[in-house]
């Protein structure tokens, strides 16, 4: 076998070589993700004496963490919130397009993806701050559906507050959603590439319905793409500052607000530490629990 | 014939139509705040804030690289990208080399390490990193802020990488070898075509995430030094010109271009 041989053959002369590829670009991950890993973890235990003086003592501080918790539940809560709606709009909105490209695309497949990743050649930040101008209470969002009296009903929804679309839930929800949704296109859209389509046939041929077809053979098939994309548009989204900023009140600040805040702003650094902590510790045990539900834990 | 159909003839007729509503509706939200971006870089605002339309003007893009702090910002960007994206270009493939071309031991660890980073929310890393900073007493400059793009590419790349050269025929370099290439020839004839696309596009790719990066940056760049996202950033709280809009109207315009030729250059190197 071809890989048995190779297998041999890199045996007899790799040695050192593997780790000498390896080591210039793992001693840096190894001191700039892990070692600071390691100082967080000790600052979120420090305390820090003086306002004014930056640093920081380290002691055991548990509280730093029940505190954090207990003062910011309500942004830990509304991150995830807004972060879990956002990924179910991505699915429903991406998992679509996605569909359609892979299945539909033909001879545009490329032109299809490319427009697909050209909005976001432009800079996050504008992106975010042009949906705040269409989204403003003198915007062209708010006439249009004023004009077409649909407002009302978007109060009635709760999309829209008092007539407004910007400073809501929904706009922070829905910059999220659209600050991420080539994340959740892409993996599904390389996922359902990879499926033989002729199997929706033997599927039918078999007795099934088009319905059936789809939910027991592409769907299944599908769900790495819909796994990596969820975690792609989730974790970034959880973390995120700036469409809450941008979108919405300081009603909808999210735990990346705080821990900005505090870190930046306040020079709180044990309670920003122990913030992040938290924020890491919820998303990895999250994603281990969602490998389980999904059976995909072969992520790479 | 059965077998012609297009699949999702399989959904039916409604369930197609709705599909392809929705497919449609999708990317007219993609293009949603583009069309607002390109409109209001010919706004001629009122206030400092270009944000409300007030009539057309072709002003804003009569010269687009005014010499200020947008432009200084753009330039300083484009700098740390390029560093990034190559460092990071040479460190991941490297990584990516030894996962496929080698077995050791710890492969499992080398593959965790290089995920982690891809789970972490920005703002965990861009914190921790200065908290690291901090506690070795290094100030904050372009140079902490080049480490840590460096490190976010680095994984990227090194994943991007692999899963480009994975399926790769490496029995060729026995065969050149077998025919008396030295190590040094077979590498640059044969190992350096194959594995050279898939580094070029992890190399772009390296270079628009270091580009775009806000988070990150905004946690370790030193108090004068403004990334293009750190001026937009700091710029949205007094003032929105509408040289913004342009800018960003132009960096739109070379990513098409380059995405167009790219794809053409890539028609004719498959026709060759």
């Amino acid at each position: 076998m071809a890989a048995d041989d190779e297998g041999d053959r890199t045996k007899r002369r790799a040695g050192f070589v593997p780790y000498a590829l390896l080591s210039p670009g793992m001693i840096w991950l190894i001191l700039f993700f892990l070692v600071p890993l390691a100082t967080l973890l000790k600052t979120s235990l420090s305390a820090k004496p003086s306002r004014f003086v930056p640093d920081v003592e380290f002691g055991w501080e548990f509280s730093n963490y029940t505190d954090s918790l207990s003062t910011y539940s309500e942004q830990f809560i509304r991150s995830f919130v807004y972060a879990g709606a956002a990924t179910l709009l991505c699915v429903a909105i991406g998992y679509p397009v996605a569909y359609v490209i892979a299945t539909r695309g033909g001879r545009f497949k490329n032109v299809l993806l490319g427009l697909v990743v050209v909005p976001f050649f432009t800079s996050f930040l504008i992106r975010t701050l042009s949906w705040q101008s269409v989204l403003s209470d003198n915007g062209p969002a708010v006439f249009l559906l004023e004009r077409l009296h649909l407002m009302g009903l978007l109060d009635a929804a709760g999309i829209a507050e008092n007539g407004r679309l910007l400073a809501t839930h929904a706009a922070v929800i829905g910059g999220l959603t659209y600050n991420f949704l080539p994340f959740m296109i892409l993996p599904i859209y390389v996922s359902l590439e990879k499926i033989d389509l002729r199997l929706t046939e033997a599927a039918k041929d078999l007795y099934s319905n088009g319905w059936q077809a789809f939910r027991k053979v592409v769907l299944p098939l599908s769900l790495p793409g819909v796994f990596a994309g969820s975690l792609l548009t989730f974790i970034p989204a959880a973390g995120d500052f700036i469409n809450a900023a941008f979108l919405g009140s300081p009603n909808n600040s999210m735990i990346g607000s705080v821990v900005q805040n505090r870190f930046l702003e306040q020079g709180d650094t044990p309670t920003a530490a122990a913030l992040s902590f938290i924020l890491m510790a919820i998303i990895t045990v999250g994603t281990l629990i969602y490998a389980r539900l999904l059976g995909t834990e072969d992520l790479v | 014939m059965a077998t012609d159909r297009p699949p999702e003839a399989a959904l039916g007729r409604v369930g197609r139509w709705s599909l392809t509503a929705v497919a449609a509706a999708g990317f007219v939200f993609l293009f949603i705040p583009i069309a607002g971006i390109i409109a209001f870089s010919f706004n001629d605002p009122a206030g400092k804030f270009n944000i409300v339309w007030k009539g057309f003007t072709l002003d804003n893009w009569r010269d687009p690289f005014t010499p200020g702090p947008l432009t200084d910002a753009m330039i300083l960007s484009l700098k740390v990208a390029a560093i990034s994206a190559l460092a990071a270009t040479i460190l991941g493939s490297l990584i990516a080399l030894a996962l496929v071309r080698y077995r050791f031991k710890g492969g499992v660890i080398v593959n965790l390490l290089l995920v982690l980073p891809l789970t972490t929310p920005e703002i965990v890393m861009g914190s921790s990193l200065a908290t690291l900073f901090f506690d070795i007493g290094v100030d904050r400059s372009i140079r902490t802020v080049i480490i840590a793009h460096v490190l976010f590419c680095t994984s990227f790349v090194a994943l991007t990488v692999k899963a480009r050269i994975r399926g790769f025929d490496w029995s060729l370099e026995d065969a050149a070898m077998d025919l008396g290439a030295t190590p040094w020839r077979t590498f640059s004839r044969i190992t350096l075509p194959l594995i050279t696309p898939g580094i070029l596009a992890a190399a772009l790719l390296s270079f628009a995430l270091s580009i775009d990066d806000f988070i990150i940056t905004l946690f370790n760049a030193g108090p004068t030094d403004e990334t293009f996202p750190l001026r937009i950033y700091s710029a949205s709280r007094t003032e929105l010109p509408a040289q913004i809009n342009v800018l960003a109207t132009i960096v739109l315009l070379v990513s098409v271009a380059v995405l167009i030729l790219g794809t053409l250059f890539k028609r004719r190197l498959d026709d060759a």
